[in-house]
């Protein structure tokens, strides 16, 4: 791939407005060639919008946006020669079998028929969907559907690929498998933006990631730059007897020197600790005082704590999707 | 969530053969939009053959209208069911195409709900052509219901004085017509927020122009006003053009007409339909 070439997306101040609603509200980005850029944040935050801009679905009502040195207004037909998108939807047709999606897919761009079939047969088979591929894709698992999706977005190796929450309703088998895929795109010098709501998807495949809140860019940078601006994450405890949570929020306060959380379960409680050897010293310190530990775990930072430390106030989860 | 999602060892194949896919692909050259637009019109005849449901939806109501009306008022509207069968077969024809026709909005408005059109949308094809190979694919729906209540009027007795050739002229117009009308269907669905909400407005749309048309009596037997109006539906002067091509006494004018509110449909909303598809999803 060209090193030199200039960036996969510079969008500068993109506004899209529904209604009375700021769905995106000046976004920059810049998204460098030949990496995973994650753009994480909450339900509403308008991930989805900010994509159907770039790929050329939706016009922006204000900014720019350069999607691999094509400017995505005046030149959207070029931009869509080189990006396939694979949208929160699996936009797949229920009522075709996966062989003839593929097959359909192939033919809208340009595959003669045999060829077609071939391809189709030969994405069925590396996405591990084969034995599927005669069934009406409405009888697929959720993980089938998202696999199918991304191949017809693969029928022809797009430069840059948008991936919106692909792994959003998935097993965590079936999220695997997708991220696995994801790392072979990479591979093959692919750009993806990648859109979540989970800081550990990004955390695992992205590059660099962008938190957007409310239709901005909130914060920017490599995963280990944001989770230093997080802190380490929390120590989980859950107690085998209820009654003894507040000897062990004394216990915990104690050691860890940080304030203790309750949960809504009246078991369990959390609290941030710094790293991994003080937050086991807290959990011996539990069971010298003769509390019973029912199990306990030390959590990545969530997208929620994410929110907490960037905005000061937790990330909105019942907004709808825009 | 525990400190780091588990990694399935176990299957390291799926990265491997997905890399191999993605390696031994070229891009081929970008098809003609009549390439992409018969790609669509394949999809729709597909879901002809996984979904026939469909089908039976606007075929078994015609057959119904054509077995109740014949045998059950045939007698007293016409004088005899044999004589009101060679009356109503040709109306009931221009009625079960109508209405199979509110289908393609259903279909269209399924796949924005759906997402599959987002998909569509960002492919480098003919932006129109997922809308005209509907289209077109619908065609083979209306030819398949325009069959079956032909088959079924013979077989009821029905006498085609114009002949075979006056049938088959008959039911292409039938099909050219709602291919016309079926882009009305189309801004409906586009406009609508749900299949469902299509499917009511198409028929409501509908209901009124089918029975308020010379589809099941004679217009002279209407009040004045009413019959005006029955003599300004574009249906009405469907039925007349197919009922004369049927039975052999087509007037010069009735083809040209039906054919020229065909085109003027086409002109208003198909442009109208193309659009809201850019600004669809």
């Amino acid at each position: 791939m060209n090193a030199s070439a200039p960036l996969a997306i510079e969008a500068t101040g993109l506004r899209k407005t529904f209604g009375s609603t700021r769905a995106v509200d000046g976004v920059d980005l810049a998204v460098p060639n030949g990496a995973v850029y994650g753009v994480l944040g909450p339900n509403g935050a308008g991930k989805t919008t900010t994509i159907k801009m770039l790929a050329t679905l939706l016009v922006p009502d204000g900014g720019s946006a350069r999607v691999l040195g094509h400017d995505v207004v005046t030149e959207a037909d070029a931009v869509r020669g080189l990006v396939s998108l694979t949208g929160q939807l699996a936009s797949v047709d229920e009522d075709l079998t996966g062989r003839e999606n593929l097959i359909m897919m192939a033919r809208l761009l340009g595959y003669a028929r045999r060829p077609a079939k071939e391809r189709a047969d030969e994405l069925l088979d590396a996405f591990g969907i084969a034995d599927a591929g005669g069934r009406q894709v409405k009888h697929y698992s959720g993980g089938m559907r998202r696999r199918l999706d991304i191949a017809a977005s693969i029928v022809v190796t797009p430069r840059l690929m948008f991936l919106d929450e692909p792994t959003t309703g998935l097993d965590p088998r079936s999220r695997n498998q997708v991220w696995e895929i994801i790392r072979a795109l990479i591979g093959e010098g692919t750009t993806v933006l990648l859109c979540t709501q989970y800081l550990d998807e990004a955390d695992q495949l992205a590059d660099r990631i962008a938190v957007i809140d409310h239709g901005r860019v909130i914060a920017e940078g490599t995963p280990s730059q944001l989770k230093a601006s997080v802190g380490q994450g929390a120590l989980h405890v859950r107690l085998l007897d209820p009654e003894q949570r507040p000897a062990a929020e004394l216990v915990l306060s104690r050691t860890l020197d940080a304030l203790v959380h309750l949960e809504s379960d009246p078991a369990a409680l959390s609290v941030a600790a710094a790293d991994a050897e003080r937050a086991s010293e807290a959990v011996a310190a539990l069971f010298e005082e003769g509390i019973e530990v029912g199990n306990f775990s030390l959590g990545q930072p969530t997208l929620d704590e994410v929110f907490l430390a960037l905005t000061g106030q937790p990330a909105p989860t019942e907004e709808v999707a825009a | 969530m525990s400190a780091a999602a588990p990694r399935i060892e176990a299957e390291p194949k799926l990265e491997q053969s997905v890399h191999a896919a993605l390696v031994s692909c070229e891009r081929p050259p970008r098809p003609s939009a009549l390439a992409n637009s018969l790609t669509f019109g394949w999809r729709g005849m597909l879901k002809i053959k996984h979904v026939p449901e469909q089908l039976l939806d606007v075929t078994v109501t015609p057959v119904l209208f054509l077995l109740m009306f014949t045998y059950l008022f045939g007698g007293a509207v016409a004088g005899s069911t044999d004589e009101y069968l060679q009356f109503i077969l040709p109306g009931v024809l221009v009625q079960s195409v109508l209405f199979t026709a509110v289908y393609s909005g259903v279909a269209l408005n399924t796949d924005i709900t759906k997402g599959v059109v987002d998909r569509f949308r960002s492919l480098p094809t003919w932006r129109p052509s997922p809308l005209v190979g509907a289209v077109v694919g619908d065609s083979a729906r209306y030819l398949i219901a325009a069959t079956i209540v032909t088959a079924l009027g013979f077989i009821m007795g029905f006498e085609a004085g114009g002949g075979a050739g006056g049938v088959l002229v008959a039911v292409a117009v039938v099909v050219a017509f709602t291919f016309g009308l079926s882009w009305v269907f189309t801004t409906v669905g586009l406009i609508m927020r749900s299949p469902t909400a299509v499917l009511n407005t198409g028929f409501m749309l509908l209901f009124p122009l089918v029975f308020l048309s010379n589809i099941f009596v004679e217009p002279s037997t209407l009040p004045g006003w009413l019959e005006s109006f029955v003599d300004v539906n574009p249906i009405s002067h469907l039925v007349t053009a197919v009922r004369g091509l049927m039975d052999g006494s087509v007037g010069a004018g009735d083809v040209p007409l039906v054919l020229g509110e065909a085109a003027v449909l086409t002109a208003v909303f198909a442009p109208l339909t193309v659009r809201l598809y850019r600004r669809a999803g």
